[in-house]
């Protein structure tokens, strides 16, 4: 299109203005974590690594970091298993009740988390609570689990829909059993994809309130449920800046990584 | 080895029993978990809650949805969560859309993936920074201030406005990348027909790109729409004592759940609702 003078500068400005809008609020979390005083006046007075020193030894905020590794080492490896399975399911197979699958595969991320959240709590409460199992760990992970199984099934999916089912046809054929053409011929062609849901399952376990505020047991504590707890309290705002600062720095690593990973499959978006 | 053999022959002779154990664990965990936990929590919309103990009281009864629809604050706070999600759509519209225009048609080729990667990464931070940054933007004497302040104005500190600039910022991504994708597979070819038939820039934009490129805005409104509505956390952080759909589902689950599981058939229906009317736009096929 034939775009006038005039125009082309005006689109250049209003991008260069939405990427200043996108940028500027985490550069100013970065900045921030600088800034000696409790307050979050701008501009700040002067720029210090005191409270990152200090932000290193909050025990907090490092318990809450082990929690979240934790529950989303686990719901990831939940994920895996079942977005595979269910991918291998809908991309190798026909059968009834098919493309509900993955209606059902996406309701959990559909839906605002907090009805997602009270549904698994009360269910956790009637069912969990005679066997006297309460909510804790355990309960976060199978919370988490059930909402990241959908990136894990849309990688996979993509993978396995644009290549066919012929490779392991041929590996049979040449007289590999059907756990033999896994492993030397399937497995590989998905791997990257695995490894790409993984990160991204990882990253939205990681992230995750509302659900995890539902289904964490007392002193069951991640890292969002630390940052939100602590944010409003005067005393703490330092660390908490030091801790946003370092998410929105970490946070570059896995997606570029996962981009890399899943150029070609659904990894560019969160459902 | 011999059994792994055998397992092997006998799974690739029988394709249901393959199937079967490949679906067996996901479905039990997706359908028996997840959608039984869903379906009691919305029959359980249909209970009541004895008012001195709080303890839910199973008998059937419309009273929640009764209340739900006739008393005014209700009303007024489904009523602003919808305007809430349907503002923060349109301003993401508006601002994604010459961002789009500039990354798909605008920029050298050479950079588009860059551009491209520049707008995914931060949708991925996290999600709490994000309006913790807000929060310090919007705070008093914070960047919003400081910025306003040789105009002689202040921010607008927290409230429904900053709530709504808070949402719009969290989503702005899920609308940008739809109108990038859809404006850059826009053939060239069209326009240049456009163009050879006497049409200037803003007439092609009209009658040509525009009517191409609604159906992945309304891809991405879905997006923005449903995450908007069904948000409290943002509202709570820099929306003063603004309520919000999601705040009332909150602070009713301690003491009547059947309330607060019937406020939550709230933004699940309005969703449906919206999905529905975005599916005749041919917008869910471009998902």
């Amino acid at each position: 299109m034939q775009l006038s003078r005039s125009a082309r500068i005006a689109l250049r400005v209003a991008a260069g203005l939405g990427f200043a809008v996108i940028y500027v609020p985490l550069l100013l979390v970065v900045v921030n974590s600088l800034n000696p005083d409790r307050s979050a006046s701008w501009p700040p007075p002067r720029l210090t690594t005191h409270w990152w020193s200090v932000a290193w030894h909050n025990s907090g905020a490092r318990a809450a970091l082990w929690v979240s590794v934790k529950a989303g080492l686990g719901a990831t490896a939940i994920a895996l298993v079942l977005g595979t399975l269910i991918a291998f399911a809908v991309a190798r197979h026909r059968f009834f009740g098919r493309d509900s699958i993955s209606f059902v595969v996406v309701l959990p991320i559909a839906l605002p988390g907090i009805v997602t959240g009270i549904a698994l709590n009360s269910a956790f409460s009637t069912v969990l609570a005679p066997l006297g199992v309460g909510l804790g760990l355990f309960t976060v992970i199978v919370g988490h689990a059930t909402f990241c199984i959908v990136v894990v099934f849309n990688n996979v999916v993509a993978r396995l829909r644009r290549t066919s089912g012929s490779y392991e046809e041929a590996a049979m054929d040449l007289g590999a059993d059907t756990f033999r053409a896994f492993v030397d011929v399937t497995f590989p062609l998905v791997r990257s994809a695995l490894l790409a849901g993984g990160l991204l399952a990882f990253a939205l376990s990681f992230d995750e309130i509302v659900v995890t505020t539902f289904t964490a047991g007392p002193g069951i504590e991640t890292l969002p449920i630390w940052i939100f707890e602590n944010m409003t309290r005067p005393q703490q705002a330092p660390v908490v800046n030091v801790v946003a600062a370092v998410l929105v720095l970490v946070s570059v690593v896995p997606i570029y990584a996962a981009q890399r990973l899943a150029a070609d499959t659904a990894g560019g978006s969160r459902v | 080895m011999a059994l792994l053999t055998r397992t092997a022959g006998a799974l690739h002779r029988r394709p249901r029993l393959r199937l079967s154990l490949l679906l067996t664990a996901p479905l039990l965990w997706l359908a028996v978990l997840y959608l039984g936990s869903l379906s009691v929590l919305f029959v359980s919309a249909f209970w009541t809650t004895n008012s001195f103990t709080s303890e839910v009281v199973k008998v059937w009864s419309t009273d929640n949805f009764h209340e739900l629809f006739t008393t005014p604050v209700y009303r007024e706070v489904i009523l602003r969560s919808v305007g809430v999600a349907l503002a923060v759509t349109a301003l993401c519209a508006v601002i994604a859309f010459p961002l789009a225009f500039y990354t798909a048609r605008v920029a050298r080729p050479r950079w588009r993936p860059l551009l491209v990667v520049a707008i995914l990464t931060p949708l991925w931070a996290s999600y709490l920074v994000k309006v913790y940054a807000w929060r310090l933007i919007l705070s008093e004497g914070g960047l919003a201030d400081w910025m306003l302040r040789p105009f002689g104005l202040s921010g607008p500190g927290f409230g429904l406005p900053a709530a709504v600039l808070t949402l719009t910022y969290l989503w702005l991504p899920y609308m940008i990348l739809p109108i990038h994708t859809a404006l850059e597979q826009l053939p060239a070819g069209l326009l240049d027909a456009s163009a050879d038939l006497g049409a200037r820039g803003w007439r092609t934009f009209r009658s040509v790109v525009l009517p191409m490129v609604l159906p992945s805005v309304a891809a991405g409104s879905v997006f923005t729409f449903s995450l908007s509505l069904g948000d409290y956390i943002t509202v709570q952080i820099v929306g003063g004592k603004t309520q919000l759909i999601g705040n009332l589902v909150y602070s009713n689950i301690e003491l009547n759940l059947p309330m607060a599981a019937a406020l939550g058939t709230v933004p699940v229906v309005v969703i449906v609702l919206y999905l529905l009317a975005m599916r005749r736009t041919g917008a869910l096929s471009s998902l």
